[in-house]
């Protein structure tokens, strides 16, 4: 007869690991703060909304997560911004940071290439070299982004010359063709049409289950659609971090967040 | 019935007053006067170009381009000095060129904006101001003496690149700011390193300036003489050879057709009146040819435009 | 049931991923400063340069300064490097001599220049001002000794015939040819500074009435002139630093001119016409070089001069 087996003595407490852990975060270009000391967390696979107005910090704080800030050179950051537990900031292998982390930028961008080496151009770069491997990567992220069906049969046409709703799901593409663990989109719809943000936002609910997003957006309903939590930050304050379905009704704990969400102010 | 139309006066909205008139008058005499002066420009040099053509061409022959010069110069043909003004233009082509784009890519792509920077550039604006023969004096004290490498074709080719470098750095500089800046913002996001970037997306897409940056100076290189009269370049040097390796870069002086002009016209009195008017033509047809190929480069590569 | 802790971050500066990964890492980290640092080299390089230039220069010429005094080196009038008893090495003839050729040239050059600028920029559309930008282009890339030879030999007798004067080479011939010489740059530097003048400008002009020449001369060249001084000023360090054509076009005379129809030797055209006689060392040979460092100093302090007065413009 076994016996179960004993519950060991002392089990510390243990809570689920974060995904992204910032603390205390501060930014400042030139002698001017835009974020004030702001802490945070990311659950694995959850989509975090940020939503507030405009010159809020939101693009800044991405740039401050995938490091791109690094390239603006009056740009000072301080505090530690985590990924999977390790500090970004003390990481050496940049390049390494920015493949686990897809950007999605507000304007749509195709590189002078054709389409399909847009998407094959992350992969070159960290030396994928086999063509039927690139062929698939390439199939993969184009099918996920939902631009495949349109672009299969000119695959070697030019990037740059897709529409503006091509060219952004291209720009998804490209940054799925990395296989990041986060994807960050900032305001990604902003000039694409609405029918295009649709898709957009359908192929993201299914991204959800391999990845944590991170949607930056003015549109406040966007984020009620697909956030599970959403931040409201505003002039490089957290006014309020909550879930979307309290951040949304009148259980707000913050007055501004209700006058926000409601249009009150823009 | 409407009473909207009908009684009112037919009114004009522009009536032409004897101010207006005057004033039309002004503008026409306005775009005379700086049309003259355009005019005044353009066509005494095409007349004078036209002249020497004229005066210079009847010497012209494969015969004369093709058989080396002998007598000290003044009769025969222009063979050598052709092959020492190639020489000497893709040697410091090949010199200046890459150090001109590796160095307009630091300005552009790497360089924070700081004094260190601004003295850069105002590096770059000084030497491309400095006379041509400074150059050349430069060129005799460190290239010929002490560099040791005397009076020969690499000193000549490596003060050329000097003096060709500030304007490559210059016209690259131009051509990599019109990519887009995001372009490059896009590789960054995807894990792609500064180098990568540049490599793959800002050079292949700036090549149509930089490319016409370098034949621009092709024609410059090969119309120079001050630098290269104390630094390689002989008035005469018996060749015995046709073919196109008449000299060692690295020992020989060579001859070349700026200098050869210099020499005839000035010093030459033997020589037969049309020999200078012949080398003239060939030089300003080589130097039209060269730069009716980089116009022609610019305005194709422009048409391929990518966005 | 338990639940998952919070993991232990890994230390500060490791690595994330597999062995291999890191590796491929850091490879291309360091891959990356290689090519970075050449860069960085390649960049610094004009700066090399330019001191190189000065400090090579001055070498060859240093010799000289201790018995040299200056002011009699450059406002003496008598030059004789070639006397066996008593060698002069006043360059003042000289200075005036390339003074004055450049002023004549710029007096014709000027304005002629800042018209064909206006006019390509402001009174000349489509093809006819596309074909005008090939032909100054062109016009820009005539090598120097070309345009000597057509000063020593077109030239000349027309300035004889013309202004019945003894000699055809000398300071007016070097002046006009200086003037098609810096014309072009005048011309394509001088239309960009009236480019930069926002359109918004002229259509606002235009909505009160003003005819163009009214926009030109109240509104754009007042908005514009600092980048036409630079214009002007890149012409004048070009004229200033010529060399072949003022050697070939403005005679042999080493004295002040009388008028505009008398020979004068510039400095440029002293050094490439003498350096070949001299023997290395010798004092003439290093006078010569002492000259070379007064062109740089000219043209340094005339370059910095129109680089100040753009970065004045861009600054606002």
């Amino acid at each position: 007869m076994t016996t179960p087996a004993p519950e060991p003595a002392s089990q510390p407490v243990k809570t689920a690991p974060k995904k992204v852990q910032v603390e205390n975060l501060r930014l400042s270009y030139a002698s001017k703060e835009v974020i004030h000391g702001i802490s945070f967390h990311i659950e694995p696979n959850e989509i975090l909304g940020i939503i507030g107005p405009a010159q809020s910090g939101k693009t800044s704080l991405l740039r401050c997560i995938n490091r791109t800030i690094d390239f603006t050179a009056s740009a000072k950051v301080g505090g530690t911004i985590k990924v999977d537990g390790t500090d970004v900031r003390q990481m050496r292998n940049v390049y390494e940071l920015r493949r686990k982390i897809g950007m999605v930028a507000p304007l749509p961008v195709g590189l002078p290439l054709s389409i399909y080496d847009n998407v094959a151009f992350a992969p070159r770069t960290s030396g994928m070299r086999n063509k039927s491997d690139l062929d698939g990567l390439v199939e993969k992220c184009l099918r996920q982004s939902a631009l495949w069906d349109e672009v299969k049969d000119r695959l070697d046409s030019l990037g740059t010359k897709l529409s503006g709703g091509q060219q952004q799901r291209l720009t998804i593409a490209r940054a799925l063709s990395h296989q990041p663990e986060i994807l960050c989109l900032d305001e990604f719809s902003i000039a694409i049409d609405p029918v295009t943000t649709m898709r957009i936002e359908d192929v993201l609910k299914e991204l959800k289950r391999e990845m944590t997003i991170i949607l930056v957006t003015n549109l406040v309903q966007q984020a009620r659609r697909l956030a599970a939590r959403t931040m409201f930050l505003w002039n490089g304050d957290i006014v309020e971090l909550d879930t979307t379905e309290v951040m949304f009704s009148d259980k707000a704990k913050d007055k501004r967040t209700y006058e926000y969400v409601n249009g009150i102010f823009g | 019935m409407s009473a909207a139309t009908s009684n009112l006066p037919a009114t004009r909205l522009f009536t032409e007053t004897p101010f207006v008139r005057k004033k039309q008058r002004r503008e026409l005499i306005a775009q005379c006067f700086f049309g003259g002066m355009a005019a005044a420009m353009v066509i005494p040099l095409i007349l004078i170009v036209g002249y020497v053509v004229v005066q210079g061409a009847p010497s012209l022959s494969w015969e004369f381009l093709t058989t080396n010069p002998r007598l000290g110069g003044i009769r025969g043909g222009i063979w050598s000095a052709l092959v020492g003004t190639i020489y000497i233009v893709t040697i410091s082509l090949c010199v200046s060129a890459p150090i001109g784009v590796l160095s307009a890519v630091y300005l552009n792509e790497y360089a924070k904006d700081n004094w260190f920077t601004r003295i850069v550039n105002l590096a770059v604006v000084n030497l491309a101001g400095v006379p041509s023969i400074v150059h050349g004096l430069f060129g005799l004290g460190a290239f010929v003496y002490a560099a040791g490498m005397g009076k020969s074709i690499v000193s000549a080719s490596l003060t050329l690149s000097i003096m060709t470098l500030p304007v490559i750095i210059a016209s690259t500089k131009e051509a990599l700011s019109a990519v887009p800046m995001t372009f490059r913002e896009a590789c960054w996001n995807v894990g792609a390193t500064r180098w990568q970037t540049i490599r793959r997306i800002v050079l292949p897409n700036s090549i149509s300036g930089i490319l016409t940056g370098v034949i621009l100076q092709v024609s410059r290189t090969a119309g120079e003489t001050a630098p290269v009269m104390l630094t390689g370049v002989a008035t005469f040097k018996a060749v015995e050879s046709t073919g196109l390796f008449l000299y060692n870069p690295i020992t020989d002086q060579c001859m070349a057709l700026s200098m050869h002009l210099y020499y005839i016209a000035t010093q030459a009195s033997n020589a037969a009146p049309s020999l200078p008017f012949a080398i003239a033509t060939v030089l300003l047809c080589a130097v039209l040819a060269v730069n009716a190929t980089a116009i022609g480069v610019r305005a194709y590569l422009r048409s391929r435009k990518k966005w | 049931m338990p639940i998952i802790a919070t993991q232990d971050p890994t230390p500060a500066g490791a690595v994330v991923g597999t062995p291999a990964k890191q590796q491929r890492g850091q490879a291309e980290v360091f891959g990356e400063r290689i090519i970075e640092a050449l860069i960085y080299l390649c960049g610094f390089s004009a700066i090399i340069f330019v001191f190189g230039i000065f400090f090579f220069v001055f070498r060859e010429g240093a010799p000289f300064l201790a018995k040299l005094k200056v002011g009699e080196f450059l406002f003496s009038t008598e030059w004789f490097p070639t006397s066996q008893t008593q060698a002069k090495y006043g360059v003042g003839a000289l200075i005036v001599g390339t003074l004055s050729v450049t002023m004549l040239a710029m007096v014709i050059a000027v304005p002629f220049g800042l018209g064909a600028a206006i006019f390509v920029s402001e009174f000349c559309k489509g093809k006819v001002k596309e074909t005008l930008k090939v032909v100054i282009e062109l016009l820009a890339a005539i090598p120097s000794v070309v345009w000597g030879f057509i000063g020593l030999t077109v030239m000349s007798p027309i300035i004889i015939n013309t202004f019945h004067v003894p000699i055809g080479v000398n300071m007016f011939n070097g002046a006009m040819l200086l003037a098609l010489m810096s014309v072009p740059i005048m011309v394509s530097i001088g239309e960009d500074a009236l480019k930069a003048v926002p359109d918004t400008y002229r259509e606002a002009s235009l909505a009160l009435g003003a005819t163009k020449w009214q926009i030109v001369y109240r509104v754009l060249l007042p908005a514009a002139k600092n980048g036409l001084l630079a214009a002007v000023l890149l012409g004048v360090g070009r004229a200033i630093g010529e060399t072949m054509a003022v050697l070939m076009a403005t005679g042999h005379s080493v004295r002040i001119p009388d008028s505009i129809f008398d020979p004068v030797r510039t400095l440029t055209a002293t050094i490439a016409a003498e350096l070949g006689e001299t023997s290395k060392g010798s004092d003439h040979y290093q006078v010569l070089f002492l000259i070379g460092i007064l062109l740089f100093s000219i043209t340094f302090v005339v370059n910095l001069t129109a680089d100040l007065i753009v970065k004045g413009v861009k600054k606002k």
